[in-house]
């Protein structure tokens, strides 16, 4: 029996990682009348040959369910946003949920306690019959506890079952208490009043501790939703359709996700780039601030990278798509905010062992206050006295302030750095930026700009400067030496006029020449004047000497044979490189620079940029030799480099900055990379995570105080002193505050400004 | 003292033991994982004010699928943790989640909620 093969494409929704792909892939296999099933994570699609005799689509999508991911029967969209979308739809229901539970708790409490309050009113007691006014009370109560409180007692059940306890078994052990000794004393207050008890209830204590942490978790709810808006933000910015030139030539918008490796996408003015690629044609000003925090646009022309998610401004382009979905650099820059989100600070570690152990303990301290009182207190308030404080004990002790008081603050300077062109690549090398006190910098592409510049234009004596200028142009602009192209980009800068150059000829080790305006024009190193017979005259050989003794490169121009001047050629110091380092200094951190170059190059460049302390002629592998000698010096250091043969040092180093979006080696070998190709980044990652770090440290004083004074508190510590006891209500209050004050302190970074110099 | 307070002190005391041991001393629940046709490590856990299984046991250097359905909507559970692989995920309530990652070095990695009270462990062979 012969059956064509057919082709199905689906749409897989759910994989997160590369081992999901094969995952789906391998359960497609296994389908009978699959031939070859082929699954792209970045495009999150499958194709499928199969026979149709013996597959259908339908079962195609069974074994793809079955692998345990979904198929988009239509409209394929499940990009980062909208799963993010789906979270958002959920948690903003949850929200709702609470808000109402906690308004129906609220306004049933704001009619219970009046009406508890009556009793401390002797002439409205003897009107009112006591046992009616508690059954009221009760009827107004039940509400509170089986809707509004109702989580945290199906949610403490679960725990228990499974030998966990939370926040909420602290909550619903208390209010339980209350609640069954209230029902207790309301239906059988002769078993009290026959033991010399009054039948006390504790019906506002139950609804008002379950209003006021209902009232917390809303506030908690909402501000945490506010620690992830960063990265929202940033998912949020990628584009949802490109413009496709088809091969005919006719443009067309299509959904971001049906956009494939090599399609040539058209931006114009105003708009998004869709996805990541190289200009083939067009030129514009780019703002790639949303990925670099750079805010001033940068130049684009043919063969230059774009990146999804920046903004095009002037001009308009067409590009070479060369990344979709998972790969491009702002998906890259998610994933590593979100890796970070996910990691833990070795400052954590304390909280955390408490935290592990806290709710048990809290309990068994809980237990224990009770009999304490019970056994201590005068015969006839022993009861009531012993259930207060051991409510107030469950109440008060919330581990929530110490478990919120680290992922909320990574969260939040994590998607701020992020903003800002830095990349921290976990909560570990936050907390070790905080403690650096000195920092290394490779100085060929950090405190410089790692190509050449021309730094000195010198025409011979009788010649015109912008004439020499464009004959020097015209002939480098044909050659393809990077040198020629510092002199090209210097000539464009002086707007020099341009020529046309016939006849360039490239000379191997030397230099090129080319006839511009009818005149012969050399540009060479001296061995190149000297073979054509051009002698030096004294003052340009002196000019040249003295550029040469500044370590510069020296080009040597001739027009028609004669010695018409001198280009000298320099890796020069970005602009904003000075500024960077006087600001590090003034946090007190040591700024040591590394070259491989010669001692006095290394001496000028370190002059010029105010650092006293240099290593000079650093072979590539010596890098990392360096950092362990400062490291032996008692030194914790953050070396800053920018290139594959970094990533050495890079490791060694206590924390690495990868610079200028860096290569991917150096990225893995770097706790940060700075998207930003200047110091100034440096300069924001240190300032960031001492500010994240410092709020860390006020959290976890904050919550372990809060703990370590309301535990005692409430357990009645205070009371044989100064009589003090913390009433159940006031401890449901505090617990409410404790941990929105957490997070607030926490959302106080989302005001990060790195300083500017 | 009074029989009542010997009995409250006495009842006190035992369930404060029991507390104790019941949170920290009883036995676990430990699964392994289930290697599939593919040779990943198949692992279903059911997340409901705790993780259950809460202690799993997987191979090293062979890929790992846990499928964490959370069966509650109770907000303590809604994330999911494991600071070791640098995984941090919502866990939406009555779905399937699900999380791919390669053991490579033997030890024993805990995974928590948000707040770290929930708590299991991945425990590499
Ligand atoms: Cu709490």
């Amino acid at each position: 029996m012969e059956t064509d093969l057919k082709t199905e494409t689906l749409d897989i929704e759910g994989m997160t990682c590369a081992s999901c792909a094969s995952f789906v892939e391998k359960s497609l296999a296994r389908t009978p009348g699959v031939q070859r099933a082929m699954v792209n994570f970045a495009t999150e699609k499958a194709t499928i040959d199969y026979l149709p005799a013996q597959a259908t689509p339908a079962t195609l999508r069974q074994a793809v369910v079955q692998a345990g991911y979904g198929v988009l029967e239509r409209a394929p969209d499940t990009s980062a946003a909208d799963r993010q979308a789906e979270i958002d739809q959920q948690k903003a229901h949850a929200y709702q949920q609470l808000r109402r539970r906690f308004w129906v708790a609220a306004g049933l409490a704001l009619i219970i306690m009046p009406l508890s309050m009556l009793m401390l009113w002797p002439a409205a007691m003897q009107r009112i019959n006591m046992q009616w006014l508690n059954y009221g009370l009760l009827l107004l109560t039940l509400p509170v506890l089986l809707y509004s409180g109702r989580e945290f007692y199906t949610s403490a059940w679960n725990g228990f079952r499974h030998r966990a306890a939370n926040m909420d078994t602290l909550i619903a052990v208390g209010t339980g208490a209350a609640f069954l000794y209230s029902l207790a004393a309301t239906v059988v207050p002769e078993f009290f009043r026959s033991r010399g008890l009054t039948p006390e209830v504790y019906y506002d204590t139950t609804a008002t501790i379950i209003a006021l942490i209902l009232l917390g978790k809303v506030l908690e709810l909402r501000a945490k939703t506010q620690t992830s808006a960063a990265m929202k933000a940033l998912i949020g910015l990628q584009a949802k359709t490109a413009r496709v030139v088809r091969p005919g030539g006719q443009e067309l918008d299509v959904p971001i996700e049906q956009v494939q490796l090599g399609d040539l996408v058209v931006v114009r003015p105003g708009e998004k780039v869709a996805t990541d690629g190289l200009i083939e044609e067009g030129h514009s000003a780019v703002d790639e601030a949303m990925l670099t925090g750079e805010s001033l646009p940068v130049e684009k022309k043919a063969g230059d990278p774009v990146f999804g998610a920046t903004l095009n401004k002037t001009g308009s382009f067409r590009f070479r798509v060369t990344k979709v979905g998972a790969d491009t650099m702002l998906a890259q820059i998610v994933k590593l905010v979100e890796d970070a989100q996910g990691s833990r600070a070795p400052i954590q570690r304390l909280a955390d062992k408490v935290s592990a152990i806290f709710v048990p303990t809290v309990v068994v301290i809980a237990i224990l206050t009770f009999v304490l009182w019970f056994d201590l207190a005068p015969i006839e308030t022993r009861l009531p006295l012993a259930l207060v404080n051991f409510v107030a004990v469950l109440i008060i002790a919330c581990p929530c302030a110490l478990g919120l008081a680290t992922p909320t603050a990574i969260m939040v300077s994590t998607g701020k750095g992020a903003e800002h062109g830095v990349l921290i690549r976990n909560a570990e090398a936050l907390e070790k930026a905080y403690q650096v006190n000195t920092v290394l910098l490779d100085k060929t592409g950090t405190i410089t700009r790692g190509e050449p510049a021309v730094t000195d234009f010198v025409p011979a004596a009788g010649q015109d400067a912008a004439r020499l200028l464009q004959l020097v142009a015209a002939v480098e602009r044909q050659s393809e030496h990077p040198l020629a192209a510092a002199v090209v980009r210097y000539a464009e800068a002086q707007q020099a006029a341009s020529a046309p150059a016939t006849g360039f000829r490239a000379i191997e080790g030397q230099g090129a020449e080319a006839t511009v305006n009818g005149q012969a024009v050399l540009i060479g190193n001296s061995r190149l004047l000297d073979e054509a017979g051009i002698v030096l005259p004294v003052a340009v050989r002196q000019q040249a000497d003295a550029l040469l003794t500044q370590a510069k490169t020296v080009l040597y121009v001739a027009v028609a044979g004669q010695a018409a001047g001198l280009i000298g050629v320099a890796d020069t110091v970005r602009d904003t490189s000075v500024a960077a380092i006087r600001r590090l200094q003034s946090m007190g951190l040591e700024v040591v620079m590394m070259t491989g170059d010669n001692p006095q190059t290394a001496a000028q460049v370190a002059r010029q940029v105010g650092i006293t302390r240099y290593f000079a002629e650093v072979l590539p592998g010596g890098k990392a030799g360096k950092v362990k000698e400062l490291q032996a010096e008692g030194r914790i250091v953050a070396m800053v480099g920018d290139g594959i043969n970094d990533a050495p040092a890079l490791a060694q180093a206590d924390i690495g900055l990868a610079m200028g979006g860096g290569t991917d080696v150096a990225m893995e070998a770097a706790g940060i990379t700075l998207m930003r190709s200047d110091l100034q980044g440096v300069v924001t990652a240190i300032e960031l995570s001492r500010q994240t770090i410092r709020t860390i440290k006020q959290n976890l004083f904050f919550a372990f105080l809060y703990n370590s004074l309301g535990i005692p508190i409430a357990a009645g510590l205070l009371y044989p002193v100064f009589g003090w006891l913390l009433s159940p209500m006031l401890a449901a209050g505090a617990m409410a505050l404790s941990s929105v004050s957490v997070l607030t302190n926490s959302l106080r970074l989302r005001g990060f400004t790195p300083l500017k110099p | 003292m009074d029989t009542v307070e010997i009995i409250v002190t006495l009842v006190g005391v035992a369930l404060a033991g029991f507390v104790l041991w019941y949170f920290f001393f009883s036995a676990r629940q430990t699964a392994s994982a289930v290697s599939s046709v593919s040779g990943v490590q198949e692992v279903d856990i059911t997340v409901k004010g705790g993780y259950s299984p809460d202690v799993i046991e997987v191979e090293r250097g062979k890929p790992v699928q846990l499928s964490f359905y959370r069966d509650e909507e109770n907000s303590c559970s809604e994330e999911l943790l494991m600071p070791d692989f640098h995984i941090r995920r919502d866990l939406p309530a009555f779905k399937t989640t699900l999380v791919e990652l390669l053991p490579q070095q033997a030890g024993t990695f805990p995974f928590t909620c948000g707040m770290g009270l929930l708590r299991g462990s991945l425990v590499v062979k």
